[in-house]
């Protein structure tokens, strides 16, 4: 296997998405500058259009409505395409979820345990960052103040769960462990074979999630001392 | 104990346990895990708060070695 070749610090999954450069801070603040360039891009001429057709004729006043709306939804649109990753997917019976659950509260940390039962999300300290796991993605809350999330869709790969012959999906637990062990394992490796679906203003994603799971954005910023990484 | 565990459909399942006193009970986890390995599962072991690592060899000195299945992106 291909795989076995790479050094055991590397995320082997990396291998299926060779063509893609490793994820680190500058890379981050690549992307994140990328995206508010497409942002800017998306929204000034919506509402430079909105300005001109007021100045040329004021009954326009629907159509530049319509522009302003535009310029509005449209971040708004990713935002919600990034808040989906840490959306909760369909629950397993309850005695795996149970087992699940409990696997998962050995591998993190008191208060990390008790958010999850709050939330549904793990907090989870990186070098690059807090994260937020959730069952079928992660957030990066990244930069000066944390002020820029970076969304991940990244799941268990479903062709290796079907070769494993079982046809039933995974309890929740087991579905965010998975992801932490590889975010635990490496960081970078975890971003590279995630999926970005969103690195905008962190305001804009928290503001598209649910209320509870508003909660865990609330936690990071709150600072990582309160949530302890692993029991000692 | 020592353990090894799949997280699967169940929750999770013991695959394994053993003690590094027990030759025996040794062997037939390391047989447990190379076959898992070979079903496509990576066993991961917790390397200290917010670490884990990858392994490829049965860590008989592990308490807890889990195995999980490969990520891809959504």
């Amino acid at each position: 296997m291909g795989a076995q070749a790479q050094p055991l610090d590397v995320l082997p999954e990396t291998e299926g998405v060779h063509w893609r450069p490793r994820v680190d801070a500058a890379r981050l603040r690549r992307v994140g500058s990328l995206w508010t360039l497409t942002t800017v891009a998306h929204v000034v001429p919506f509402l430079g259009a909105a300005t001109l057709l007021m100045v040329l004729q004021p009954l326009a006043l629907p159509v530049a409505i319509a522009c302003i709306a535009h310029a509005w939804v449209i971040p708004e649109l990713y935002a919600q395409r990034g808040a989906n990753v840490l959306r909760p997917r369909a629950k397993a019976a309850d005695e795996p979820e149970r087992r699940s659950v409990g696997l998962l509260g050995d591998l993190v940390g008191h208060d990390a345990r008790e958010l999850h039962a709050r939330t549904g999300l793990v907090l989870e300290p990186g070098r690059l960052g807090p994260w937020l796991v959730g069952e079928a993605g992660a957030v990066l809350l990244y930069g000066r103040r944390r002020r820029r999330a970076f969304c991940y869709c990244i799941k268990v790969d479903g062709r290796a769960l079907a070769a494993t012959g079982s046809a039933q999906p995974l309890p929740s637990g087991d579905r965010i462990a998975h992801l932490l062990l590889a975010l635990r394992a490496d960081e970078q490796g975890f971003a590279t074979v995630a999926n970005l679906t969103f690195a905008g203003a962190r305001w804009r994603l928290r503001r598209r999630m649910p209320a509870v799971t508003r909660l865990a954005v609330d936690a990071a910023l709150r600072g990582l001392d309160s949530a302890s990484r692993a029991p000692s | 104990m020592s353990k090894l565990i799949r997280m699967d459909h169940t929750g999770h399942s013991t695959v394994a346990e053993w003690t590094s006193e027990d030759p025996a009970a040794v062997e037939a986890a390391v047989q447990s895990f190379r076959a898992e390995l070979e079903r496509g599962y990576l066993a991961m072991v917790s390397t200290g708060p917010g670490h884990a690592e990858q392994v490829r060899e049965l860590p008989v000195d592990a308490d807890l070695v889990i195995l999980r299945l490969p990520i891809s992106g959504g």
